[in-house]
């Protein structure tokens, strides 16, 4: 599903990622786990095709509208609600019963009371629940998310794992934290960054 | 047909949220009308009606580039940007629905901004007025493009101006040449020709100033 | 590792021969071609000004060109390529204008004029040029910086032809046109010494163009050997 081959990534004179080898079959589960600054974002946006590597190689066997990106910004409008935003998204990823699935998943992660409200009036938990709804959206083969639990409230932390625990085995993962006791046992593969 | 709606999509979205923020065009109204007070103190007594229509086209390229600096706003907050740019729809469908988005601002303010020009300065024929409705496709279609790229690195209020310039020249003397020549339609077939190459070219290459692979 | 080292093959034996066909293009523009009947000594500058102008925009063309190739190849050595072409078409720009600057004052006595509506353009592509290298400093180094300058760079080559077609459209009364559609207007004696110096000009550039790249190589070559020993 993924294999990364020498991949280094340098930000003008800073080298980020240094040779990086590993490969993810189809329902793997990788964990990425390092100290803060170690690359673990830019590791991951290289996956999802948002960064470039300087040396080497990736090559992800899915298409770019079959990839789900969890990152530590929301990815959605401010100015928007949580319904206009899913319902964007859902038209640029072909979502099929756009309408259904966006319900769907606003319940689920308690965020249906509120779907007509505007972003900028979220709270940060709030805004990345709805990260997590757009990320889910199109029901991607892969998903890839940036340290998923740093910006959870309680109540969001415990409707993430209820989600892993249902996507691993199921859905290709990758996944990155610093704080890898969570979701250790759900990890196939390990990479930590130095 | 995907395309056209994933661009529907986009402009919708740009319209909504332009209408909900209401910073930007309220903004590039009030700067173009009151650009035009000073001009009226800019301009000695006795001067041409000529000079008129040459500080008529400075001010509508200034309030492109307010709008223009303004037009990726929404996107960069909460990083908004790489959303768009993950998802599987032609990246220049991003540029398109920005640009017409854009470009119906610029007109917004233009409806009020031109018949209080032709009121107080200088009368504005149909050919005149085909000139600015070209010109504005123009400074739009570049702008979008330049402002992303602008958008990316630091100093970006001061870049895009730099940027937009040199490149809005062309489009400056068909508009003030199509006002005050007597053989106006070769001053719009050059503002034709610069949207036809340029749209063009903004629209191919947009895909590689967002992306990196 | 041997990047640096591939570009400098030839360079001397170049780099001597431009100097030579500068020497010669000097001394046919100012000691031997016949003087010009109606603007006199400052007619000469002609054989310098136009020379580098046309210089100025073969190397934007190349930077063009360049640009072109990384977006279409996608190898990174092409973004160096671009830059250095297009800032050597910079230096020579601001050559043009000053030369440019020099006959006018020379020929109709003022440094600068409005009206000469090919300096003008001249002088926005200039502009444009300028930007190019503010666009390249406030961008970090990496992808996105080198395809912003690739595509920036194709926008100066698309502005040029609509940039001439500006000045077809505008009045034009001062600036000299030397060559008419019927071809140039100079005697035998005067086009030879026009195209050595064409010629010359344009090696010279070549030259400045490939020493430039060697010289910006052998950083990237120094940067890379000390982190490899990190």
């Amino acid at each position: 599903m993924i294999r990364a081959a020498g991949l280094e990534k340098r930000y003008g004179s800073r080298r980020v990622l240094r040779g990086i080898d590993f490969e993810l079959p189809r329902d793997g589960f990788l964990l990425v786990t390092g100290s803060n600054g170690s690359g673990k974002t830019t590791l991951l946006r290289v996956i999802a095709g948002l960064a470039a590597p300087t040396r080497g190689k990736v090559q992800v066997d899915v298409h770019r509208g079959r990839v789900g990106f969890l990152a530590h910004e929301p990815l959605v409008y401010r100015a928007l609600t949580a319904l206009e935003n899913l319902d964007l998204f859902g038209r640029l990823y072909r979502v099929p019963e756009r309408r259904e699935r966006i319900g769907m998943l606003l319940e689920r992660f308690g965020l249906w009371e509120v779907r007509s409200e505007r972003v900028e009036d979220y709270s940060r938990g709030m805004s990345q629940r709805l990260a997590l709804c757009r990320a889910l959206l199109h029901d991607p083969e892969l998903l890839i998310l940036d340290e998923p639990y740093a910006s959870l409230d309680e109540h969001g932390a415990g409707l993430l794992d209820r989600e892993l625990d249902e996507l691993a085995g199921a859905r290709t993962l990758v996944v990155s934290t610093h704080d890898p006791a969570r979701i250790e046992l759900l990890a196939t593969q390990r990479l930590v960054l130095a | 047909m995907t395309y056209l709606a994933d661009v529907a999509a986009l402009t919708r979205k740009d319209l909504r949220v332009e209408l909900r923020a209401q910073d930007t065009l309220p903004a590039m109204l009030l700067f173009v009308l009151s650009t035009l007070v000073v001009f009226h103190f800019a301009l000695p007594e006795g001067t041409g009606e000529d000079a008129a229509y040459g500080l008529l086209w400075v001010a509508i390229v200034f309030t492109a580039l307010l709008g223009l600096a303004r037009a990726w706003v929404p996107e960069q907050e909460h990083g908004v940007f790489d959303g768009l740019v993950l998802a599987p729809c032609d990246r220049s469908a991003i540029w398109v629905g920005k640009t017409v988005a854009t470009l119906a601002f610029l007109l917004a303010a233009q409806v009020v901004a031109l018949p209080a020009f032709a009121l107080f300065f200088a009368p504005l024929d149909a050919v005149a007025l085909v000139g600015v409705l070209l010109a504005d496709i123009g400074i739009c279609a570049v702008g979008s493009l330049m402002a992303a790229m602008a958008a990316a690195g630091r100093a970006r209020e001061l870049l895009l101006p730099l940027l937009l310039l040199p490149l809005s020249i062309p489009l400056i003397v068909g508009g003030v040449g199509s006002a005050i020549s007597t053989e106006p339609e070769r001053y719009l077939l050059l503002l034709a020709l610069y949207d036809g190459i340029f749209a063009v070219l903004s629209w191919a290459s947009f895909e590689y100033v967002v992306t990196e692979s | 590792m041997s990047s640096a080292f591939s570009w400098i093959h030839g360079l001397p034996a170049l780099a001597t021969l431009a100097a030579g066909l500068i020497g010669l293009a000097l001394l046919l523009s100012f000691f031997i071609a016949p003087e010009d009947g109606n603007q006199g000594i400052s007619q000469r500058i002609f054989y310098i000004h136009v020379p580098i102008a046309l210089t100025a925009y073969f190397c934007f063309g190349l930077g063009a060109w360049k640009a072109l190739l990384l977006l279409w190849r996608g190898e990174e050595r092409h973004d160096l390529e671009s830059y250095v072409a297009i800032h050597q078409g910079t230096i020579f720009g601001l050559l043009t204008l000053i030369t440019g600057a020099i006959w006018a004052k020379a020929s109709w006595g003022v440094w600068w004029t409005w009206d000469s509506n090919q300096l003008v353009l001249f002088l926005t592509l200039f502009l444009f040029y300028c930007a190019y290298f503010m666009l390249r400093f406030s961008l970090p180094e990496g992808p996105r910086r080198s395809r912003s300058s690739a595509v920036y760079a194709l926008f100066g080559v698309a502005l040029i032809p609509v940039s001439f077609l500006a000045i077809r459209l505008a009045e034009d009364f001062i600036h000299p046109t030397t060559f008419t559609r019927d071809g140039p207007q100079m005697t035998g004696t005067m086009f030879t010494a026009f195209c050595v110096s064409w010629v010359a000009v344009t090696l010279l550039a070549y030259v400045l163009y490939r020493v430039e790249l060697v010289g910006k190589r052998l950083h990237t070559d120094l940067r890379e050997l000390r982190e490899a020993l990190e």
